[in-house]
């Protein structure tokens, strides 16, 4: 079911929908990972890189003052945002690295919202002595500023994407137009489980570290599966990451938790499963805001990780089989949540990872003291303190 | 078997790209009927897509101004019907995938062969994933247009010997936009092309000059232009029909020499 078919689709979504000058650039780099990925040395390789330099495994935290205060499910987090470089990005930057290594290449490019994305491949760029850069849209270098510092503190050359709405769906573009510029020693390390096969592939095994441990650890501490896994959603990879290994679990609940920006009743919002239709863009067939002629639309969240007009294929997919289900949560839902869980455990998430916390502040009071709930927190929100207060009409600056 | 083959009947062809509604639809028809006056073979509409990811700046601003100025697939299809009131040469759309899925591809490539539309480009469309809409070209008789680029490589041979129309070789690595050097063996590609096919190829991407013109008719069949002829239209807005007509008699003459 979700087993990738020989051309790269998840249901009917998903395909290499992209430019002839990239194609034997993505066919180059299927190759290289069906070969490396059962690679034991590679495998060993990356490992070592998880544990030794990422800090993995994150640990997976029972939030017991939450869990109280909820009067509901028990509420344990999957804390990414302990991870090195303060997020999952991580994961799957490691390993496309080493494969691009392993490739022959010398070049990363990458594009990113947040920032994160751009700060871990900036990170395995210098640790691996390659090239960087990194293509984010001009108005989230504004947001993130801190994050941009950071990218170029590591080496890496920051390009701010003026085009279009001028935020992550920018930077993509970008991104994929200097790729069919130089793809000989360059590698797009892509960020998310989006793009042309096999990047939704290769994305997703990377970040499948996470359920593979989530799963280890609930059963270590429960002696149980959870019964419900939960994500936020842009692209969709610390959420594909959370669900893969409890795909096949049938009792456990998958939710993605999609930026509706000021609400999916508005024009401001990049909840694309709420407000999107099928559609091509950025080398893949699935979900995309988009008006009628299918323009892509300019989404909005506050969350500049998720503001993305699309969704991963493997997402799609789940979500017409419906076995995920994927909820949108409000700008001011998430920021409260990014509140509570500071005030409540001591512990700052992400503005992206609030958005997961917000649905299961909802949930979780209507849910029985013996079922579980495990949220990722997909990255931590130093980044965002600043952009948070402005929201709370605190004029702060980085 | 469309229009097509008729724009490289009488040798060299010049093809030029025009943006559908840059900066409005009449200066659209204007300068189509300009183009056609000075000796244009075939011409590529381009419908605008909000995020043309084959695109370099001048073309990504062109597709800017025309969507701020209103236009729709719906409006272009009907610009189309009043040019093939007078306009016989081939016509192709140059647009990205969700254009045509977005419209329903049964009815968007029907509405191109009832306006008369002989053949689609479509950047994002590479050889896997043209079975997307074969089935409506096939059925309405509409010619999805092959690329091969510089890095296609062993894929020429499978690509160019379903081509169908023309195929259009790309000049070099990147996106569109105007350079001073191309990839060097272009003749490599041109003639590997037609080791297996008849069908006509031209070359595009980056051509700006006569001497440019000249020079890629002469390995290939024909020589694409967009960007130059965008930046005319960027620079004279309105006023430009007239000098989109004197630079396409330019580039037909360089092109007749080669």
């Amino acid at each position: 079911m979700n087993k990738v078919k020989k051309e790269g689709r998840f249901g009917i979504h998903g395909g290499q929908y992209i430019p002839e000058t990239l194609m034997n650039a993505v066919n180059e780099l299927t190759a290289a990972y069906e070969h490396y990925k059962n690679d034991p040395e590679f495998n060993r390789e990356l490992q070592e890189l998880f544990n030794e330099y990422a800090n993995r495994p994150s640990r997976l935290y029972f939030a017991k003052k939450m869990t109280e205060d909820l009067g509901g499910a028990k509420i344990y987090l999957k804390r990414e945002d302990l991870n090195h470089t303060g997020a999952h990005k991580v994961n799957n930057v490691l390993g496309q690295a080493l494969l691009a290594k392993k490739m022959g290449k010398t070049r990363l490019i990458a594009e990113t919202g947040a920032g994160q994305h751009g700060v871990a491949t900036a990170t395995a760029a210098a640790l691996m002595g390659m090239e960087c850069v990194v293509f984010m849209g001009e108005e989230d270098t504004k947001r993130q500023a801190l994050n941009v510092y950071r990218m170029r503190l590591l080496g890496a050359e920051v390009i701010p994407v003026k085009t279009g709405t001028a935020t992550l769906k920018d930077a993509v573009s970008e991104a994929m137009r200097e790729w069919t510029n130089r793809v000989s020693d360059t590698h797009y390390c892509l960020g998310s489980v989006m793009g042309p096969h096999p990047f939704p592939t290769i994305v997703r095994d990377f970040q499948a570290v996470i359920s593979k441990e989530i799963k280890q650890q609930i059963l270590e501490k429960e002696g149980r599966l959870p019964d419900v896994v939960m994500a936020c959603v842009g692209g969709g990879s610390n959420a594909i990451g959370t669900f893969y290994h409890f795909i096949e679990d049938k009792d456990v609940q998958l939710i993605g938790c999609e930026a509706a920006g000021r609400g999916v009743d508005t024009f401001e919002t990049a909840a694309t499963i709420a407000t999107g239709k099928l559609g091509i863009f950025h080398g893949m067939k699935s979900y995309f805001c988009q008006d009628e002629y299918g323009q892509i639309a300019p989404v909005y969240s506050i969350s500049a990780g998720l503001d993305y007009p699309g969704i991963g294929p493997e997402h799609a997919h789940l979500h017409d089989i419906g076995r995920a289900s994927y909820v949108s949560v409000t700008d001011d839902e998430a920021v409260n949540a990014f509140e509570y869980l500071s005030r409540t455990e001591g512990i700052i998430p992400a503005i992206e990872s609030s958005h997961a916390v917000a649905h299961a502040l909802k949930i979780a009071p209507t849910m029985d003291k013996d079922k579980i709930i495990v949220i990722t927190i997909s990255g931590r929100g130093d980044k965002d303190c600043a952009a948070i207060a402005r929201y709370r009409g605190e004029n702060i600056y980085e | 078997m469309s229009n097509i083959k008729n724009a490289f009947a009488g040798g060299k062809a010049f093809i030029p790209f025009i943006t559908c509604g840059d900066p409005d639809i009449d200066t659209t028809y204007k300068v189509v009927i300009e183009a056609v006056n000075n000796g244009a073979d075939l011409i590529e509409l381009g419908i605008p897509f909000s995020d043309p990811t084959a695109e370099g700046p001048v073309i990504q601003e062109a597709n800017i101004r025309a969507l701020s100025g209103g236009i729709t697939t719906d409006k272009v299809f009907d610009l189309v019907r009043k040019l093939r009131e007078t306009v016989t040469i081939p016509l192709v759309f140059m647009t990205y995938a969700n254009v045509v899925f977005s419209y329903g591809a049964d009815r968007f490539i029907r509405t191109c062969s009832e306006v008369g539309i002989d053949g689609l480009i479509i950047p994002d469309i590479p050889y896997e994933e043209k079975e997307e809409f074969t089935p409506y070209c096939d059925k309405y008789d509409v010619d999805l247009i092959s690329m091969i680029a510089p890095t296609s490589e062993d894929r020429i041979a499978k690509i160019a010997k379903e081509a169908k129309g023309f195929i259009y070789v790309v000049s070099s690595m990147g996106v569109t936009g105007t350079r001073s050097s191309f990839s060097n063996d272009l003749s490599h590609i041109t003639e590997k092309i037609r080791e297996v096919t008849d069908v006509p190829c031209a070359i595009g991407f980056g051509i700006s000059n006569p001497e440019q013109a000249e020079k890629m008719a002469s390995i290939s069949d024909g020589a694409i232009v967009g960007s130059a002829i965008i930046k005319i239209l960027a620079q004279y807005g309105k006023d430009a029909p007239s000098k989109v007509g004197e630079f396409v008699k330019s580039m037909k003459d360089a092109v007749r020499k080669a």
